[in-house]
């Protein structure tokens, strides 16, 4: 009997400590939903309360059923046979299990059968559903597919896609990636053409898609002969059919579990989903900023497992006489990798709450609502947040599970244990949906306009007293060198220095926050402190160095780069 | 097809994860001590029913005996899927053995219209004794099938049913109504959300009663709660021995024969062990060793 909700003292501390109001009154509109839906909730508290409930059970699914299953599901993998994928049968319980609990259609709204939950509670989701099996998040955390045709298709695409996503029914895929245009989407090839009736097909080939055998597809392709950038592209809305066949699917390093898939159109019949040449510019960023946080949960999710498995078999690994985790160098890894983890969920979850915010404000606004200014201030917070938290949870992730597998020594690099397989799922994390050199430069705008200036001043000037005052005068320390550090770089005027130095000063600034973050929620769970004062301390040099870098103008390395590199 | 699976349902002191403090030092269950929980054959044969609402549109109504916090599982059911739930909850019904049990169990049966199928688990973990079931369907004078696995059909007069038998499985066919006692055969589907967030609502009169101020409460305020939430499919009947219409003398202690002579805890311990060869001299031995401390003859 495993709960991986209420074992969870972390993750249960966000739920009780986030602050939702804002963003469940958006949500819930007032509340006002109760009229024609009978499972709406009726006040704040009642939404919190359907929150944990829900999470409860999705916790004892994935700690009951979907855990035990992964070593298996991996081990086996889905079939392809006659350009058919089928998913191993224990995915296909795992998928059946979560539908059964009806979490198909987290964030749907009521009126299509949803549960209209915030994007933090359905990340919290797919954080557990990825402690339990990685590779069934690519298949659950799709459902932002359906999140994207709710915010731009129109009443008839809704009408006709959403219910079924909702039921289970239906499963997404979003097919972005060609052959030759990954990072670079703006080139991407694949034609749309219109018959004479306004018929859209889609023509070419599409590769790496995650669960490409999905019945809807959201595809982004050319739908304006001659041009070759972003503004040429639309995004349509596809069906599985014998026109779009895939072609095989990739022998991964981890995450076997879903298929990712070759796919070939062969004139697929499309619908255009919201204004032509929007595509990239509009729907498919803010699907990818979806993906993005859900790839971020992913990777927490999978250190929570990493840093288990090698907390517990520290402390049953003798050596000389003792359990490995009395010696200082095993400790010093295992609360590095705490601390990070710890660090990865408390930026995470702030994320969703800005996305939420941003969401809310959003619809409020098309609604007509005179809240243009907080939409502005919370889309800005929540596009630097986005690549930042992406950033750190996906290379945090890879950092605990590699130092997981170093607690487990040799062992570790054999099968019979699970840490190797975390090792190999948390590979993928800091690479799709835009490596953590793309997240750097999506979020290096953000960080030199300041758009979490006013976040990081709120958290300054909070009361922090004794131990975590005097922490909180470092960090503020910290942000000083972070501002002279922009502030050089901005003097340089240098492109090529300011993208070098563009990770160091992403970097700081993750520091500062996530630091001030951790030392305000200590606050409220003084058992915390001790995790937010390590973060802290480890800060130190890791600031100390970032800045004396930046503040260095090296140039050695933009000079002489082919020197060093062709020798 | 539309008629009721009754499933009776035991919420129980959770005995498979005991912990240091699980019994008192006169060796009764501590019940403070350990959580309440779903008794498990109880949520398969849960699962047994909703899956004949699934295949045939059969209407599932809970019941379960037991003191007002039972209730919580009665809500948990409708989280699942059950369709409509019973609270038999009575001071008349404490200390029931398993005869008073099926007694009262059968009141309640026999209350509920259009039963097709009466459900229960094999046996409540608490107790253990597997008899409740069988001595029900006696009550109820109707047919019964102990251990089923699964329903393979069922028509308007008949059901055919795979049960668990040593080394394999049996099929039977049984008229309706008829009782079956299910075994941990199948896998409980989860509480659904839009279930939990709805269900989660449902109260029985006592519930109402408390959460308008307990005894103080404004009865018309209650009834108009009460019809509320029995309009929206929220109201959880609850039942009193007189409710239920059963005699007082056949119910809880007084209607239970059962008598506790002696309650040891017994600590187990591993004994010596003695290695007997396997031929005829060491079989020989044996049996005269058992012999000489009259073990045998």
């Amino acid at each position: 009997m495993a709960n991986f909700f209420q074992d969870n003292r972390d993750l249960m501390f966000t739920l009780g400590n986030l602050d939702l109001k804002d963003t469940v009154s958006l949500r819930e509109q007032g509340f006002k939903f109760t009229e024609n839906c009978d499972y709406a909730p009726v006040d704040l508290a009642d939404a919190l309360d359907n929150y944990r409930r829900v999470l409860e059970v999705v916790g004892g699914i994935c700690g009951d059923r979907i855990a035990p299953r992964s070593r298996t599901v991996d081990e086996e993998g889905p079939e392809f046979e006659n350009n058919t994928v089928t998913y191993h049968p224990l995915t296909q319980q795992n998928i059946a299990d979560l539908t059964k609990a009806e979490v198909s259609g987290v964030m749907l709204p009521y009126q299509y059968g949803g549960l209209n939950f915030p994007v933090t509670v359905y990340t919290m989701m797919t954080e557990m559903v990825s402690r339990a099996d990685a590779s069934l998040q690519n298949i659950f955390g799709l459902q932002d597919i359906a999140e994207t045709i709710c915010l731009f298709g129109n009443e008839e695409q809704k009408a006709q896609y959403l219910p079924g996503f909702a039921t289970g029914e239906y499963d997404g895929a979003m097919d972005l990636t060609e052959p030759d245009y990954g990072s670079d989407l703006p080139g991407v090839r694949l034609r749309a053409w219109q018959d004479e009736n306004g018929q859209w097909y889609l023509n070419g080939m599409k590769r790496f898609i995650t669960n490409g055998c999905a019945k809807v597809h959201l595809v982004l392709a050319r739908s304006e002969e001659g041009t070759t950038d972003a503004r040429g592209l639309s995004m349509f809305i596809a069906e599985a059919c014998p026109q779009l066949v895939v072609r095989r699917i990739e022998h991964k390093l981890g995450i076997h579990g879903v298929a990712t898939c070759e796919l070939q159109f062969n004139d697929v019949p499309a619908q255009l989903c919201g204004k032509r040449k929007f595509g990239l510019i509009k729907y498919v960023m803010s699907l990818m900023n979806g993906a993005r946080v859900a790839i971020s949960a992913q990777a927490v999710g999978v250190a929570e497992a990493a840093y288990r498995a090698a907390r517990q078999y520290a402390a049953e690994r003798e050596q000389f006489k003792k359990t490995i985790d009395q010696f200082p160098a095993v400790y010093d890894m295992l609360s590095s990798m705490k601390v990070k983890l710890t660090a990865a969920r408390t930026l995470l979850y702030e994320t969703t709450r800005a996305v939420d915010l941003r969401d809310g404000y959003t619809a409020a606004m098309e609604r007509g609502e005179a809240v243009r200014d907080q939409q502005k201030y919370w889309n800005n917070v929540a596009a630097t947040l986005t690549p930042m938290c992406k950033a750190l949870a996906t290379e945090s992730a890879n950092q605990i599970a590699y130092d997981a597998l170093q607690i487990h020594g040799g062992t570790g690099y054999m099968h019979d244990f699970d840490v190797e397989r975390y090792y190999r799922d948390a590979r993928i994390t800091n690479i799709y949906e835009g490596t953590t050199q793309l997240q750097v430069v999506a979020a290096i705008g953000g960080v030199l306009q300041g758009h979490l200036k006013k976040e990081i001043d709120d958290l300054l000037a909070l009361p922090f007293e004794g131990r975590a005052a005097e922490l909180r005068d470092m960090l503020a320390g910290f942000n000083t060198k972070l501002a002279e550090a922009v502030q050089y770089v901005n003097d340089k005027k240098d492109s090529a220095y300011h993208d070098l130095r563009a990770r160091d000063l992403v970097d700081m600034a993750t520091s500062v926050y996530v630091g001030l973050l951790m030392l305000r929620n200590a606050t409220r769970d003084e058992a915390r402190m001790p995790i937010a004062e390590r973060f802290v301390l480890d800060a130190v040099v890791e600031v100390e160095k970032r800045y004396l870098r930046v503040l260095s103008g090296d140039m050695q390395l933009i000079e002489k780069k082919n020197d060093i590199l062709d020798y | 097809m539309s008629r009721t699976v009754l499933v009776f349902v035991k919420q129980v002191p959770d005995t498979q994860n005991i912990t240091g403090d699980a019994m008192t030092p006169e060796g009764t269950v501590n019940r403070a001590a350990l959580p309440a929980i779903f008794n498990p054959e109880d949520l398969n044969a849960l699962e047994m029913a909703l899956q004949l609402k699934d295949r045939y549109g059969m209407h599932v109504t809970v019941a379960t005996m037991g003191p007002p916090k039972a209730a919580e599982i009665l809500r948990d059911c409708l989280c699942r899927g059950a369709d409509e739930a019973i609270l038999l909850t009575d001071r008349a019904f404490a200390g029931a053995d398993t005869l008073a049990t099926s007694y009262a169990l059968s009141c309640c049966a026999a209350k509920v219209q259009d039963v097709a199928v009466v459900l229960c688990g094999r046996q409540a973990i608490d107790g253990d004794t597997a008899q409740v079931g069988p001595q029900l369907s006696e009550k109820m004078q109707s047919p019964q099938i102990c251990y089923a696995e699964d329903v393979v059909e069922m028509t308007e007069n008949s059901i055919t049913v795979r049960r668990r038998i040593d080394g394999g499985y049996e099929v039977l066919q049984s008229p309706l109504p008829a009782l079956l006692t299910v075994v941990d055969s199948n896998d409980p589907r989860p509480m659904a959300a839009r279930r939990i967030m709805k269900y989660k609502r449902a109260k029985t009169m006592s519930e109402i009663r408390a959460a308008l101020g307990g005894a103080e409460a404004d009865a018309a305020a209650v009834s108009a709660e009460a019809a509320r939430l029995d309009a929206a499919g929220l109201l959880i009947r609850e039942w009193s021995a007189a409710d239920a219409g059963a005699d007082l003398s056949r119910t809880g202690l007084a209607g239970s024969p059962t008598k506790v002579k002696q309650v040891m805890s017994v600590v187990l311990t591993a004994g010596e062990a003695k290695k007997v060869e396997p031929t005829a001299d060491g079989v020989t031995a044996l049996i005269h060793e058992l012999i000489a401390d009259h073990t045998l003859g």
